[in-house]
């Protein structure tokens, strides 16, 4: 049975206790974006200032919501800042394949590798590898990179 | 404050309950989730079991001697049942899969022959999923108005308006103890203005009738839902109560075997009452289970059931905030004689997945999340809370457990 700990890492905590690039952007010039997720009432408010050559030149960050749910926004913050929006989006499908590895094991499928994961570094987001034992918790870590995908979308339009 | 004397030592009931004394992570369980469902003692695992090791037989068909005794067996449940209530007569005790389908049963057989365009129902903020949900299925069908009893700032209803409120109504509809508040509303007073407007009353008895003495007459109350799982009954359970004439001029419900007296090639008439409404083989070990929950309750009296849990609250409240201060918001009346054992709380600012995960560690069962009644949630400000409550069972060393789990859970998110 999975415990605490591997639930809770420590830099997870450190993220929650201490979110990095919290707080507001003006609106615009910056894009602002909201997350819901209505079965728990977390909620993200996202700020992105995208530069002329298409990366993050800053991001912030607000709104409530479980550890799980607002440490995966601050880690996805200080992770995407700087990089392009295709950097992005292949962070973005490495983070989601760490996700549903799980999702498919609990389905019975006997994958080991995530399917179609681009080779990218997730760093600390590693992490949050322990959410998929916890799978009513999936959908915590996943809100802020639901929520940036909208806003590069929006953004990019 | 000062303690109430408990009439009721919850420790030594814990024997009775053969979940109550497992492990949960190595540790002894700590059963706080009662308002979500309540735990089942020996003599109702014992009733369903004997019904399915000797007497296990559809009811009401056959002539055979253990078919005789399953009908015997299921019809001296509903007079159980009716006397707990109050209830004049058997032919008001319908059994339904559960008090969700009680309400849906009264909207829609009920709701249909009654209600027509601009007819006026009226409903609490502070009403459960199951008693919103069905009135709003009604709007787009008949074009009727839902109106909504706001509350004050302990979390009680307000009834400056209600006469207002109830101008035009047909319906009122509200529950008797709030799931999420844990408040216990005046009944009476509502159902005698309902009466005086013109309109049925309907009363959602789900949290109180498990808790607390129950008597329909006194109440006033023309129709009454409660589910038996959270009277230490099983699952699969449910009763309406209905004053009998309105039963009567109601329409059936589902339609197939047993509700019906005859049926033709050109039709079909009702059978009697309460199997008028009671369409197909019941859930037959449930009601003997209901049954066997009743007689239980009855033994340990209902009185000490409420006596036994305000003082609880009385302990759980002043436990808290003595431990806890400004760190812990408890909603909700503060009078303990105004509320049952319901206990919707925030902590440290956290959200309740991670008390409630941090809880479990410790072996503490309690509820996170909205509760089944969004529209009361978004009125507190709040996505979710978590959700202690109370019953029989419990003891002043299960709220010491939770005070020590919350103590744990602050230090681990907030070093």
């Amino acid at each position: 049975m999975p415990g605490l700990e591997d639930l809770y890492r420590e830099i997870i905590l450190d993220h929650y206790r201490n979110p990095r690039n919290r707080g507001e952007l003006e609106s615009p010039p910056a894009h602002r974006v909201e997350g819901f997720n209505p079965l728990c009432g977390d909620e993200i408010v996202l700020y992105l200032d995208l530069d002329a050559d298409g990366r993050v030149a800053d991001i912030r960050i607000s709104g409530q919501g479980c550890s799980i749910s607002q440490s995966s926004a601050s880690m996805m913050s200080a992770a995407v800042k700087g990089k392009s929006v295709a950097e992005i989006d292949d962070l973005t499908r490495a983070f989601k394949a760490m996700m549903s590895i799980h999702e498919n094991s609990l389905e019975g499928a006997e994958t080991t590798e995530p399917i179609d994961a681009p080779d990218v570094k997730l760093g600390d987001l590693e992490a949050l590898r322990g959410v998929v034992k916890f799978p009513v918790r999936i959908k915590c870590a996943t809100l802020a990179w639901n929520t940036l995908a909208q806003g590069i979308e929006e953004a990019s339009a | 404050m000062a303690i109430s004397t408990d009439p009721i030592d919850g420790t030594r009931l814990k024997d009775q309950f053969p979940l109550l004394s497992r492990d949960v992570h190595g540790k002894k369980i700590v059963y706080l989730d009662s308002a979500a469902t309540s735990q089942k003692p020996l003599a109702v695992l014992d009733a369903m079991d004997d019904y399915y090791r000797t007497i296990n037989s559809n009811v009401h068909r056959g002539v055979y001697m253990i078919a005789e005794e399953a009908t015997n067996r299921m019809e001296i449940a509903r007079a159980l049942v009716r006397d707990f209530i109050g209830a004049r007569s058997s032919s008001e005790i319908i059994f339904t899969k559960n008090a969700t389908e009680s309400l849906n049963l009264v909207a829609l057989s009920w709701g249909r022959a009654n209600l027509s365009a601009g007819d006026v129902v009226v409903l609490s903020h502070m009403e459960h999923h199951a008693n919103i949900v069905p009135w709003h299925m009604l709007v787009p069908e008949i074009g009727i108005e839902l109106r909504w009893i706001p509350l004050d700032d302990e979390g009680r209803l307000d009834l400056t308006d209600l006469d207002a409120l109830l101008v035009g109504a047909k319906v009122l509809s509200v529950t008797a103890m709030s799931n999420v508040l844990g408040t216990m509303n005046p009944v009476r007073t509502l159902t005698d203005a309902a009466r005086k407007a013109g309109a049925i009353s309907i009363i959602d008895g789900c949290q109180s009738v498990p808790h607390s003495a129950t008597n329909v007459q006194e109440l006033g109350a023309d129709f009454l839902a409660f589910s038996g799982h959270k009277m230490c009954g099983p699952t699969g359970i449910g009763v309406l109560y209905g004053r009998e004439e309105l039963l009567e001029a109601m329409p059936p419900f589902l339609g197939g075997g047993e509700m019906i007296r005859d049926v033709r090639l050109d039709g079909f008439t009702t059978n009697d009452l309460p199997w008028k409404f009671e369409a197909g083989t019941p859930p037959i070990a449930e009601v003997i289970g209901l049954g066997a929950a009743v007689e239980w309750l009855n033994g340990v009296g209902m009185d000490n059931v409420r006596a036994h849990e305000i003082a609880l609250t009385e302990y759980t409240i002043s436990t808290l905030h003595e431990r806890f201060g400004d760190r812990i918001n408890i909603h909700g009346p503060s009078s303990p004689l105004e509320r049952g054992g319901v206990f919707s709380f925030d902590f440290d600012g956290l959200h309740p997945h991670d008390i409630s995960q941090v809880l479990d560690q410790h072996a503490v069962c309690v509820r996170a999340g909205h509760h089944c009644a969004k529209p009361l949630m978004k009125l507190l400000g709040i996505g979710a809370t978590a959700r202690a409550s109370v019953y029989v069972y419990n003891d002043t060393a299960d709220i010491d457990a939770l005070a020590d789990a919350l103590d744990a859970t602050g230090a681990f998110f907030t070093l």
